[in-house]
């Protein structure tokens, strides 16, 4: 199964939603066997968790980036542009 | 002029003796007060842009060539960045250089001769860069369905920058780095490359986090104030960024170069937040959904096969009915096979009894009945046709002589003709035969008399056959009265006849 050759924590989201839809229609088709099942059931409820965790992380951060004398990136400062 | 040798010149006249600042310091004067404000159509060429900002270049046509000087302070408004080979309307006043003794044109305001001259440009532009391939579809690198960091380069002020993290915040708020950079006029463009090069110069290790995908954003405006992003150095930064890239300059009629070598083009600045993120709620839902799916699914596994497993259980026969089934079908077996054997001997027994019955009589009986009946039918047949035969035949009979009779020589003498016989009962068929006193018996119609032959015969060549030439002196006999050549006349009309129609009698019997 190549979802689980991917650690969950170092997949992106639309990684780990795809690895997700994939447990439950293997699930829902019945040809797993039983063994496997309880295996995929716990896979799927990480992926969940971890999905769920990178949706309600989302917040918004704007920042301005600070130009150095060389030209490259210095730093950031918040930005408001209200 | 004249001299005398030592110093002494002599004056032409009372002309004023300049000093050469003072004759240049005129002759700027002049050129100031006469060009003070002229408008010149011309080529731009050796455009150098030095580091004080100041702009040098010539301003030249086919014939002749003026210096231009465009100071920082106009130079960095210009709506676009002056280069060579392009056609300009500069605004501006001639002055001179009397330092080298030069003059040029300072201008104070400097545009595209036309928007055809910057279209030109940008087509000209736009086959250079797409015959290096940096328009390739194949160098499109796919834009992350979720970043993580967002990095945008536009104008930190203004609507732009505003609808870009309202759309990003509706859908699904994220880290985003603004680059801030002028998008017009003088140096945008320079900044805007540096803002891209620079962007994918972070490498996430120094306290900054590497964006995951870049916009780069302006808001409408006219092909001028878009110019910056039709930039070889803006297009070459975007092409050369190895982090996918949103363009998103003007409105969706206006195309810039960037366009085309960006990973995606969005329409407008919120048109490239929506393409950066998907909409957070839908993927909560389709989340909710699948964990829905996935709990209720871990009962199922486990009741799909118990359910399974009670079916099969169920389905399984009993060693009895097993027995059972088999034994029924031993005994029907038993009860068919002599049976079967008897069928067999029937359909032989009817075979050959089909084959006798062909071998009787019946077949030569049936030859011999047909062969009669038709002997019948040919006998039947027989008798009216010898019947209709011989109908035939006497219908001819009768009809022959029927001929005959109308054609007999009695009925000759019915008309008026005699037959001549001598006295030895002969016919008398040639007059010449006969002699003057020879008596003669005369036959007609109704009875024969003695009559004696008068004088010689009158030759009758026609009638050769000779009876008629009897007939003919029997008749002038017979008829003093008629002269010689109607009796004539009268032989020949009948003369032939008895003797054709002798002939005619002959072939019908």
């Amino acid at each position: 199964m190549n979802d689980k050759s991917k650690p969950i924590s170092e997949m992106s989201f639309e990684e780990a939603m795809a690895a997700l839809e994939q447990v439950v229609s293997r699930l829902e088709s019945g040809n797993a066997a039983l063994e496997d099942s309880i295996d995929l059931y716990t896979y799927g409820t990480e992926l969940k968790a971890y999905c769920e965790t990178k949706l309600r992380d989302a917040q918004a951060k704007i920042e301005k980036i600070t130009v150095g004398a060389d030209g490259q990136a210095s730093g950031a400062t918040p930005l408001d542009v209200e | 002029m004249t001299t005398d040798g030592w110093g002494t010149t002599s004056s032409t006249g009372n002309a004023h003796e300049y000093t050469v600042s003072e004759i240049s310091g005129a002759l700027k004067r002049s050129v100031e007060d006469l060009f003070g404000n002229v408008r010149v159509r011309a080529e731009l060429s050796g455009v150098k842009r030095a580091a004080s900002g100041h702009v040098y270049f010539s301003l030249k046509d086919d014939k002749a060539v003026i210096d231009g000087v465009c100071w920082r302070g106009v130079a960095s408004h210009l709506s676009f960045v002056p280069e060579d080979g392009l056609e300009v309307i500069c605004t501006g006043k001639l002055t001179t250089y009397p330092a080298r003794s030069k003059y040029q044109m300072v201008v104070e305001q400097m545009e595209p001769a036309g928007a055809g001259a910057l279209m030109a440009l940008l087509e000209e532009r736009k086959k250079k860069l797409a015959a290096e391939g940096l328009f390739d579809p194949a160098r499109k690198k796919p834009i992350p369905y979720l970043p993580s960091v967002i990095g945008v380069v536009t104008s930190p002020t203004g609507a732009v920058i505003r609808d870009i993290l309202h759309r990003l915040g509706d859908r699904f708020p994220r880290h985003v780095l603004v680059w801030p950079v002028l998008v017009q006029g003088q140096g945008a463009a320079e900044q805007i490359a540096n803002a891209i090069a620079g962007f994918n110069a972070i490498d996430g290790q120094g306290g900054l986090p590497r964006p995951d995908v870049l916009i780069v954003a302006r808001g409408g405006g006219s092909i001028e104030d878009l110019w910056s992003f039709n930039e070889e150095i803006v297009v070459r930064a975007a092409a050369d960024s190895a982090i996918p890239l949103i363009s998103a300059v003007g409105h969706e009629t206006d195309t810039t170069l960037i366009d085309y070598v960006s990973d995606l083009r969005a329409p407008t600045p919120t048109g490239a937040a929506e393409k950066a993120v998907p909409v957070r709620s839908e993927l909560e839902a389709t989340l909710y959904d699948l964990s829905k799916r996935l709990t209720l699914s871990k009962g199922r596994v486990i009741a799909d096969r118990r359910d399974r497993l009670t079916a099969l259980g169920r389905a399984l026969p009993k060693p009895r009915d097993l027995l059972g089934l088999s034994s029924q079908k031993l005994d029907d077996l038993s009860d068919r096979l002599p049976r079967s054997l008897m069928a067999v001997v029937q359909t032989k027994t009817g075979r050959l009894n089909r084959l006798i019955g062909g071998l009787g009589t019946g077949q030569l009986r049936q030859g011999l009945q047909y062969r009669q009946e038709r002997l019948k039918q040919q006998s039947a047949r027989l008798q009216p046709a010898y019947a209709r035969r011989l109908t035939i035949l006497s219908d001819r009979l009768t009809a022959a002589g029927r001929m005959l009779d109308t054609l007999s020589y009695e009925r000759v003498l019915d008309r008026g003709f005699a037959v001549v016989t001598n006295t030895n009962g002969d016919l008398v068929t040639v007059g010449a035969s006969l002699q003057a006193g020879e008596q003669v018996q005369v036959r007609f119609k109704d009875t024969a008399r003695a009559m004696i032959v008068g004088g010689a015969g009158t030759d009758n060549k026609p009638d050769q056959d000779g009876a008629p030439g009897m007939t003919a002196s029997v008749s002038m006999q017979k008829d003093k009265k008629s002269t010689k050549t109607s009796g004539t006349k009268s032989v020949k009309k009948a003369g032939p006849k008895p003797a054709k129609d002798d002939g005619r009698q002959g072939r019908l019997l």
